[in-house]
Parts: structure tokens; sequence; C-alpha cells
């Protein structure tokens, strides 16, 4: 009772200066559609809330200077060696402070669930189509976070300043060197001069704690206030609409889940912390510009930087005495140049091509969609292929393969790769619209085999449930493009003129291919109906048939039966 | 906000709130709002959970003047399955005590078990991390049996209005807008606003140059190192350092690492100035006779005895170039594998490298050991626009 007074009392006095109440009983209720994929953007906020909370431990004792200093700590190998004061106070953190080293893994296995859930989530935006309108603002933040998130890394996993680290920024340096016209100069900016300079680790220190962390979650209190104003996207299903929300709310369902998710998160990264051993970084040594050791990796969201580095041909001009050094500035800027320019403007060519201009809040399913699914596939490969070869070393001499085949292929398979991911994943897509078409159409086999009057076997089928059968027929039909072009008698509409009209035009047909919409027969109304072995020639499943079916999207019980 | 409920949830609650809510003020309050009923009739009102003492009160008034329209109760108060439920209590509670637990042992290994060795610290790692872990993970689990089975299933609909704002609204911002703008003078006197944009375009270029100080200009400095002739070849990673005679470098196939005399431990010269001195048979150098570097070819007055010093720093982007294999006489970069021939002037022969190792010319002293007779003829280390 006393409890609920206090409550009260407390609600009462902060509502009669904040007039909360109605704001607040309407988050109290606010639905949130439930899917497991929904979790992967929970992972990415978690896993940064446990990067903030280890990483300001980690900076009551990290010492960002890169003063030399003899070593004088627990760790007995390195007594007596010269080193920087970064990497000493990174041992001193791993060796002389209980819980340290516990520390230091969990900050960074979650930094690696980090990234890795950025681009999990990423993936599933685009594959389902939530970035559409009204969320293309969402997905350019998301973008923005990303190349926050790979700076952010980059830059903490430098900051032990151990042999390792040193060479990745050895090889930034490299990179920034290599841009034409200003690179040299942004080097010694940087670095405050040559490499490695007395500066980099204190920079680096007060960007990766201070100025990036602010911006991620200033962007990141963005993206989670336009999901909360937009509401969730759903899954297709039954009575999920563009004009509505199905889900539990948020209390006490909601956020009960999401703070058990939160605890998984957090708990994952410290079994990973407790047994799985990363960035041993007394073992590399502290950094120095002679030593290297073999089969240095970086962490692995830096992998497919590190592939285009390697995959690249010795390409380079020297015009009127300057350098142009393709070999480096064009794997350094352009694979990741390409993915996030590329993934910022597709929202926006996608709407130009199909003229789809409406809101969608119900997801698409990646099949529904196979020009879109096939080109993210054939992205992925290309990262996937680039990344790769990021560890051709280790391939290499973990399969006993020739180092030299491996990047080789790496060469080829980055233009083959992609189109092939492309055409395969088209074709899986409208592979399994037919499947969907023949299910709605014919319902599900039962397995049961019938022997009509006449002879002939049959099997039974029965007709897809409601809730099934809402996914299956799910699919948004497009609108068609300004009339005038598909007729190819009229004069051409508005903006479907000249060489971007076709363009567009052409665009719109490969992007809009899919198998025509079933009108849901779907078991033939009674739902015993028999279908018939050599329905082929029942006359009812012909082309002309599916065809006038294109664009209906709904599923009308359709009790006509072409043959029962 | 664009958040609205189902019309019989929202905003009767809401009122509902009002009405009985402060309690005096929300009570003459009452009459006015509570008495404007939206439609439906009035039905017994159920409150979630253990009704607040003002939500209480709500109901007098509300039947008293029969008008407000209840909320329909959305989630249903009790557990689908009651024996699942007493059962996944058990369970929750078992984690939640184990959690406890775990959490005690996390403070109780802190406390035990120190670190200050390898071992040690190993064995702390184990103890906080499987502790700490415990504790989280029982947590997890604990809450999602209670989610799942404790809470009865529900499922809310909600309704979604288009993000677009109506045009009375769209109206209304652009007259405000305008009135504003026309109000502020910044339109029509195109003198002020000229002058107030000039004046903060040099304070938004002040940061700019600001930056400038960062670092000094690179100048000339990337075409040279600290070689110069008569520093001798010290050897690197031995401690102390010491230069180094032809004689017991005399196992063909070796490779040292060697640095300038003076600047082993100056890390911004050596990232530049490292060096690796390889020992050939003879005959196994493709030489070039005289003193300017030749494409593919060793300078021959730059070796002594068949031994060569190329730099270290690999041309692609500065990592040392460390691996060497005996047999192919192969310079391997261990970062992006630019592979270079020792025999052939350290010709690029795989990998995004564009140039060779540079060549060091090397001589000896009058001590016999080995020095450099002059700097790298070009600069060592990755591409940069100002190389010619």
């Amino acid at each position: 009772m006393s409890v609920e007074r206090a409550l009260e009392g407390t609600g009462t006095w902060l509502d009669d200066r904040l007039h909360g109440a109605r704001g607040a009983r309407v988050l109290l209720r606010k639905v949130f559609p439930d899917h497991w994929s929904f979790l992967l953007g929970e992972i990415i906020l978690y896993s940064f809330i446990i990067l903030l909370l280890t990483g300001t431990l980690l900076s009551l004792w990290f010492q960002p200077s890169m003063t030399d200093v003899i070593y004088h700590g627990s760790y007995v190998p390195l007594r007596g060696v010269r080193m920087s004061e970064a990497y000493a106070s990174t041992l001193n953190i791993t060796f002389d402070v209980r819980g340290g080293l516990l520390l230091r893994q969990i900050h960074h296995w979650a930094a690696d669930l980090f990234m890795a859930g950025i681009m999990a989530h990423m993936i599933r935006i685009f594959f389902t189509g939530a970035y559409r309108k009204p969320r293309e603002i969402n997905w350019l933040i998301g973008i923005v976070l990303f190349t926050l998130g790979l700076l952010e890394g980059l830059f903490g996993y430098s900051l032990p300043d151990d042999l390792l680290s040193g060479a990745g920024l050895r090889i930034l340096e490299g990179v920034i060197q290599s841009v034409p016209l200003v690179g040299t100069y942004l080097a010694f900016f940087l670095f405050g001069g040559p490499f490695p300079g007395h500066v980099i680790i204190p920079r680096l220190y007060i960007l990766h704690v201070l100025l990036i962390p602010g911006l991620i979650l200033a962007l990141v209190t963005a993206h989670l206030f336009l999901m909360f104003h937009q509401k969730h996207t759903q899954m297709p299903g039954k009575g999920r609409t563009n004009t509505n929300v199905v889900g539990a709310p948020m209390y006490p369902y909601f956020m009960a889940k999401t703070g058990a998710f939160f605890f998984f998160v957090f708990g994952a990264c410290a079994v990973a912390a407790a047994l799985v051993q990363v960035n041993p970084i007394w073992l590399y040594g502290p950094f120095n510009p002679v030593a290297i050791s073999a089969g240095s990796q970086p962490d692995f969201y830096m992998g497919m930087l590190e592939g285009a580095l390697r995959i690249m041909p010795a390409w380079q001009w020297v015009v009127f005495g300057h350098t142009f050094a393709f070999n480096v500035f064009v794997p350094g800027l352009l694979p990741l140049g390409l993915l996030f320019t590329g993934a910022a403007v597709w929202p926006f060519v996608e709407q130009w091509i199909t003229g789809d201009r409406r809101e969608h809040h119900v997801n698409d399913r990646p099949r529904n969609a196979p020009a879109r699914t096939a080109l993210g596939m054939a992205v992925i490969t290309g990262y996937g292929i680039m990344w790769a070869e990021g560890a051709n070393d280790l391939i290499a001499d973990h399969l006993d393969v020739p180092l030299y085949w491996i990047t080789w292929a790496a060469r080829v398979g980055i233009f083959v790769g992609p189109v092939i991911a492309y055409i395969i994943t088209k074709r899986i897509c409208l592979g399994l619209q037919r499947k969907d078409s023949h299910l709605i159409e014919h319902g599900v086999e039962t397995g049961i085999i019938r022997q009509l009057p006449g002879g002939e076997f049959v099997e039974e089928t029965r007709p897809v449930d409601d809730e099934r059968l809402a996914v299956l027929t799910s699919r948004a039909d497009l609108p068609p493009l300004p009339s005038g072009e598909t007729t190819q008698t009229d004069v051409p509409a508005p903006g479907m003129r000249g060489g971007l009209g076709r363009v567009r035009e052409r665009l719109y047909k490969v992007v809009t291919e899919s198998v025509p919409v079933a009108s849901g027969h779907n078991g033939h109304g009674d739902g015993r109906a028999i279908e018939g072995n050599g329905h082929e020639g029942n006359g009812h499943e012909g082309d002309g048939h599916d065809r006038a079916a294109v664009g209906s999207g709904t599923s009308s019980p359709d009790a006509e039966d072409g043959h029962a | 906000m664009s958040n609205t409920n189902p019309p019989d949830s929202g905003d009767t609650a809401w009122q509902e709130y009002l009405t009985g809510g402060g309690a005096s003020a929300g009570a003459a309050a009452a009459g006015g709002e509570g008495a404007a009923p939206p439609e439906g009739p009035a039905a017994p009102h159920r409150v979630i959970g253990t009704p607040p003492p003002a939500a209480a009160r709500t109901m007098l008034p509300a039947s008293g003047d029969g008008g407000a329209r209840p909320p329909a109760r959305e989630l249903p108060p009790d557990p689908d399955d009651p024996v699942r439920a007493r059962k996944a209590e058990f369970v929750v509670v078992a984690c939640f005590l184990l959690a406890m637990l775990a959490g005690l042992g996390f403070l109780v290994a802190y406390g035990l078990i120190g670190v200050g060795s390898v071992t040690a610290t190993l064995h702390s790692n184990l103890a906080l991390g499987l502790t700490l872990a415990a504790a989280l993970l029982l947590l997890a689990i604990g809450a999602v049996v209670w989610v799942r089975h404790l809470m009865p299933t529900v499922e809310l609909t909600e309704q979604r209005h288009p993000m677009a704002s109506d045009a009375k609204d769209k109206r209304a911002f652009k007259e405000t807008w305008e009135e504003g703008a026309e109000t502020s003078q910044f339109v029509k006197r195109p003198i002020v606003r000229r002058s107030l944009i000039a004046a903060t375009v040099p304070l938004g270029i002040a940061p700019l140059f600001l930056l400038r100080d960062l670092g000094p200009l690179p100048g000339t400095s990337l075409d040279t190192t600290v070689w110069r002739k008569g520093l001798r070849l010290m050897t690197y990673g031995t401690n102390p350092p010491r230069p180094i005679t032809p004689a017991e470098f005399s196992s063909p196939g070796g490779l040292i690492s060697v640095g300038p005399e003076g600047y082993l431990d100056d890390d911004d010269a050596m990232a530049k100035a490292a060096v690796i001195i390889i020992k050939f048979r003879p005959g196994e150098l493709q030489f070039a006779p005289g003193w300017r570097p030749v494409a593919n070819k060793v300078v021959q007055n730059w070796t002594v005895d068949n031994i060569v010093a190329y730099s270290k720093i690999c041309t692609h982007v500065g990592c040392p170039a460390a691996l060497y294999e005996q047999t192919t006489h192969h310079i391997l970069c261990p970062c992006h594998q630019s592979t270079f021939d020792a025999t052939q002037g350290a010709r690029v022969i795989f990998g995004p490298a564009t140039r060779p190792l540079p060549q060091l010319p090397i001589g000896i002293d009058s001590q016999g050991f080995l020095i450099a007779t002059g700097g790298f003829a070009v600069p060592v280390g990755p591409s940069f626009w100002e190389r010619s």
C-alpha cells in the first residue's frame, strides 16, 4: 500500500510540473510488433550501452600518452622494455587491475557485436524494404552510424599502441597519404608530423571517448525517436495493414522482454570475455616501426578494407611529377564509398524507378522484391569476397592453397561473384513466389490419395489457413509507370521521355519482375476439393488466367473451380 | 503526438484520469470534461491491476453523471494457463535467486582472487567473467520465462495515420512562418540580411584555420631519411645494438634488420630508415654496373661482398616487409602480400605494391664495419602525391 502511495505521490508531483499523464499513458500502451529480426537493432543499442559502461571504467586507468617509459609492471616478459605510456597502462589494466582484463575483453567483444549487429540490422532493413517511405531518414542515419562505428572501432583498436594496432595506424597513414593532391598534408596534420609522432594516440583517444560516442549517442537518440514517432514496421500477417500496428504493448510486455534482452546481450559479452581471448596485446608487444608479425588481422569489420587493399593490382600513374597511387586510394576509398553512397541513394532510386511514393509499414518478404533481394545478395557477395581476401594468408595457410591463387580467385570473383549471386537469388525468389502462388491456388497437399470413380488417382488438398494466407498474399502491388510507355502506341508521358525515361522503363521491368500473384483459389472453396494430378490439362492454370491476377494482391476466396 | 489509440482506450482514459486525478482540482474539472461522453453506453469500469485510489474515485462521478465511457480492458489480468504459470513462477524465482548467488560469487571472486601474474589474471578473469555472465544470463532467462508464461498472451492493434500533416495544418504553419519572416524584417531589409551573413562567414571559417597547426607541412621531409654517408648499420633488436662486419654475416640466405647508428630508439626516424640486409651466394644477384639504380637490377657498387641493403618499409602502405624466403629470395610484406625479388633489385613480382624496395648504398669503414655510403636515391615507403 505504501509503495502505491509513494508511486502515486511521485506521479502526481511530476505531473503537476510536467503535465505528462496523457503522453506517458500513450507511451505505456504503445504497441510493439514482434519478430525475431526486430531484436537485431536492440543488439546494437545494448552493445552500445555496454561499450559506454565498460569504456568509462577503462578510461579510469588508461593513459592516452605516447611518452616513452620503461615497463616495470607485473608482466614479466616485457619488464625493462621501452614502450609508450598507453601500452604500459593497457598492460597495467590487464595484469594489475582486478577485472581489468574482463573489462577490456567485454569492451572488445561488445564492439565486435555492435558492428555485427549494425550489419545484420541493415541487411534486415534492406531485405524487408523497411527503409521505404516514410523511413528514409532513419535509413540515412543508420548509414552514418555504421560509418561512425567503423571509425570508433578503428580508433579504439589503435589506442593500446601495441604492435598490431600500430601496424594498423601505419596502413591508415599509407592510405591517407595516397589521396591525390591533399593526402600528404592530411597525413601530416593527423599524425602531427611524420609517422608515428607523439600525438596520434591522444588525438584518437579524445575522438574515441568523446566526439564519436557523442555523435553516436545523438544519432541513436534521433534514430530511436523517429522509430518511436513513425511506429515500428510489422511483418505481414493476418489483420496487419499499412494503417495499423499489431503487437504487444510496451508496458509491461516490451519493457520486460527488452530488459531481458539487454541482460542476454551483456551476458553473451561476459561469456565471450571470460572464455575467449581477444586482442591479447601483451603477446604482440609494444609498437615499433620495424617489427611486424605474420598473419596479422584487423577486427572483422575492417577486414573488407584490408581485403580490398590486398586484391588491388599494382596500378599507379606518375604524371607531371605527381603520383596517382591507384593501388592504394582506390581500394581505400572506393569499396566503402560505393557501399555507403549506394545504400544512401537506393531508397530514392527505387522510388524513382517504381514511382511508388506511398508509405509502407508492412514489411516486404524478401522473395516478393526479387530484384532488390538479388541486389542485396550481390552486394553481400562482393563484400564477403573482399572480406575473405582480407584473410587470404590465413586461408592459404589453413587450406594449404597457394597464396597468389586466392588473390587471383578474389580478383576474378569480385566481378563474377556478385553477378552470379544476383542471378541465382532472383531465380530463387521467383521460384519461391511460384511456390506461394501454388499454395494459394491449390492449397496444402495432405498426402491423402483418393481414387475417383473413373479410376483416376488424385491427391486431396486442404486450404491454407488464414494467418498463412495473409502472409502469402501480402505482396504489395506496384503502381504502373506513368501511362504511355507500356502501351507503346502513345506519346511517352512526361518524365518518361528521352534517355533517362528509357532507362527508367527498363529498370522498372527489372525491378518489378515477379510471378503474378495468384487470385486465391485456396483449396477450391470447400477445402476438400480434389486436385487432379494432370491439372495442366484442366485449363485453369494457363498463363492468361494468371496474368489476369496481376496486381490484384488480394485473396478473395474464389469458389469457382475449374474442374472438380 | 501522432500516436492515437483505439477510440475507446486513449482519450477516454485520459479524461477519466483528469476527472478523478488531482484530488480537488481534478474534481472541479470533472463536471466539465467528464460530462462530454463521446458515444457508447456506460459499462462497468474495470481497472488494470490494482486500481490506484485516484482511478477508484473516478467511478463515482463517471457512474454518477452516467456519461463518460470507461475504457474497455485491453490486457487480461491472469495468465493463459494457471498450471503452467505455477511452474513458471518456480523457474523464475529459481533463476533470480541463482542470479543473486552468481552476483555474490562475482563479489567474492573479486575479493579472493588477485591479479599480478599471467596465471592469476587468467583465473581472475575466468571467475569474474563466468559469475558475471551467470548472473546476467539467469536474470535474462528468468525475465523471459516471466514474460512468456506468467504474463497472459496479448495482441493489441493500434491505428496508424499518414505521416503527412493535413492541408489545414500545413497552411497554418506556412502562414505563421511567413508572418514571422515578414515581422522580423529579414526579407524586407536585404542590407541587414547580407551584413548578417557577411558577419558570420569569417567566424565559420575560423575553426578551419585553427586546424592548420595540427601538424607541420610535409615539405620534402618524405623524400629523405636519416641515412647519410658514413653512418654504420647497427643490428636492430639486439641489446645492445652493434655494428656488423661482412665476415660475421657470411652465411648466405641470412637476413638482418638494421638501422642507422644513433637513431635506433627514434621511432620517427626508424619508421622510414629501417633497412634489411641480405647475404647472397656469388652469382645469385643480377647486377647492374655503375652507380645509378637500374630497373630490376641490383646496383653492384652499392653492395659489399654480395650483401645487399634494402629499405624495410613496404612501398605499398608502409608495413615492415619482414618475411624472407631463402630458397626463392622473395621478400614478402605480411600485411598485404606484396612480394619483391631480392635478386632483381627487389622488383615487385606480386601484390599491390607498385615500386621496388629502394636499395641503400653500403660500403665498409676503416674498421671493417658496414656503413652507408649515402642516403637512399629515391623516397622510401608508400607513394604520395608529391613523389615523382
